[in-house]
């Protein structure tokens, strides 16, 4: 029993009681992915599994045997940050830097999500073919995950300007 | 957390195997079980992985829809043919929680999750008859806004929190189960329970009994469908109420409709009653009005949540008027 995490294969807990969230920090050190109301309220535990984004206290770890989890370790490459990374930097997408690790993997999952044309609880038109990121659909997407530093003008900002820019000018 | 064993089964006849001891409990995304079991409301013994059976949806010879039972949330929300002919299960699907939790969460899951009445969570500080038969219940004479108004027992006021059970509902779904013994189905009307003195038992599943797939029958009319919900704010939030809808108007005159409700009950609530007096009348905001007057004649609100009586009669106006273009 195994599962890829951040490219490396890694052993899963013995315990099936240990959260996927709880591996990541206990187990394997890596603490960026957060713990912050370990009951699936608040986003903080994001990371994405086979690029989906899930939330990583409400998961077992055993649950993704086989599976490959990407935390925001993952994310930079080479030294070079992910550009939603900078992008938060630029924008001041964030002031503690709590929640920053889950907004960035769901960002991430979301760009997908928008991408593959899943609808949201806002898209207008449910038989569009493709969905264009427009601020709304990006903050109805986004609301999985709080910023109790109230950060969310700057996520907006540059969740935007990475994902609804790229994909306006394709 | 209790401890237990985890096991994957590969089909639904390994999974119904597995299930025989008492202990065991099918897991799907688990983003409600890992939670219950978190804060021991919950304490399997076993837990059966059963997100290896079925995840596709499939158009059946009748021109309906069959969905397996791990289909995930997100993948049946996004389905075309969902979009299409049953929008109103799509819009029900993206109204409940998060994306994240959408992409974990099974259909099958779905159906079985448990109510969010904070007493029954609350293991250590409050009586719940759901949680501890013959205890007694707190939300009664607690803090009771979320509760239920129509329905409900003097054991529980619980509500049952799917949204997308409640498109389920009002689209005629028929639940596919499998167990032991063989296969059935039960609509999905009856598929839940009302609390009556035995608020623990949820459901009409047998011990042991697996949910394999939610079939949709075809509905014409669904493809002019609507979801509104209700809640304490725009996203992310459990429903005060909600209204599924779909409907049919020709000449001025409802021909067809479908209506059930979310949020007010201890189980989707088929608005059977508003439906029938619906049914050939005029498709005007006033004969809207009334149906919902008639199916919430029942209502019995409690201290804090009598609101969600007129909540919900102006919801489901809004709804129909809305599917029948005419201004409320």
């Amino acid at each position: 029993m195994s599962i890829t995490v951040n490219g490396l294969p890694v052993p899963l807990p013995s315990d099936p009681r240990v959260s996927l969230l709880d591996m990541l920090r206990e187990d394997l050190h890596l603490p960026g992915t957060k713990k912050g109301c370990n009951q699936g309220a608040c986003g903080a535990c994001t990371v994405l599994v086979d690029g989906q984004r899930i939330l990583s206290c409400l998961a077992l770890a055993v649950q993704y045997d086989g599976r490959a989890v990407m935390t925001v370790e993952g994310l930079a490459q080479g030294g070079e940050l992910h550009p939603l990374q900078a992008a938060f930097v630029e924008h001041d997408g964030f002031q503690c830097g709590y929640c920053t690790p889950g907004q960035l993997c769901s960002a991430i999952g979301m760009a997908a999500e928008v991408k593959r044309g899943v609808p949201s609880h806002v898209t207008g038109d449910l038989s569009a073919e493709t969905i264009a990121l427009d601020r709304e659909e990006l903050r109805e997407r986004m609301s999985g995950n709080l910023c109790r530093c109230g950060a969310h003008n700057g996520i907006v900002d540059a969740i935007f300007e990475v994902y609804a820019e790229t994909e306006a000018a394709e | 957390m209790t401890p237990f064993t985890f096991t994957r089964a590969v089909d639904a006849s390994d999974a119904l195997t597995r299930a025989s001891d008492v202990g065991a409990r099918y897991f799907g995304g688990g983003t409600n079980l890992v939670d219950l079991m978190r804060e021991t409301v919950e304490q399997p013994t076993t837990l059966i992985d059963v997100t290896g059976l079925s995840t596709t949806i499939a158009e059946t010879t009748d021109g309906g829809l069959m969905i397996g039972a791990a289909v995930t949330n997100t993948a049946l929300a996004e389905h075309r043919a969902v979009r299409t002919h049953y929008p109103v299960l799509s819009r029900a699907i993206v109204a409940g929680a998060s994306a994240q939790i959408r992409n974990m969460a099974t259909v099958g899951g779905n159906l079985l999750q448990r109510t969010r009445c904070t007493y029954f969570y609350d293991v250590e500080g409050s009586r719940c008859n759901k949680r501890q038969p013959g205890q007694g219940c707190d939300a009664i004479g607690g803090f009771n806004r979320i509760h239920a108004i129509l329905g409900a027992s003097p054991s529980c006021v619980a509500t049952h929190p799917s949204d997308m059970c409640v498109a389920l509902a009002a689209l005629d779904a028929l639940v596919h189960l499998s167990s032991v013994s063989g296969t059935r189905t039960l609509p999905l009307t009856e598929l839940h329970r009302l609390p009556g003195e035995h608020p623990a038992i949820e459901t009409m599943l047998e011990p042991g009994e697996l949910i394999t797939a939610i079939e949709l029958p075809a509905m014409p009319m669904a493809a002019r469908s609507a979801y509104r919900k209700v809640r304490d704010r725009a996203s992310y939030a459990f429903a005060l109420v909600s209204v599924a809808a779909a409907l049919e108007v020709e000449d001025g005159r409802v021909k067809d409709v479908r209506l059930a409700l979310g949020g007010v009950a201890h189980k989707p609530w088929r608005a059977f009653r508003a439906e029938a007096a619906l049914r050939g009348g005029p498709a005007t905001v006033a004969a809207f009005t009334a149906a919902a007057q008639v199916e919430l004649a029942d209502a019995q609100p409690l201290r804090d949540n009598g609101f969600k009586v007129e909540l919900a009669k102006r919801t489901i106006a809004a709804v129909l008027a809305d599917l029948a273009g005419v201004s409320a």
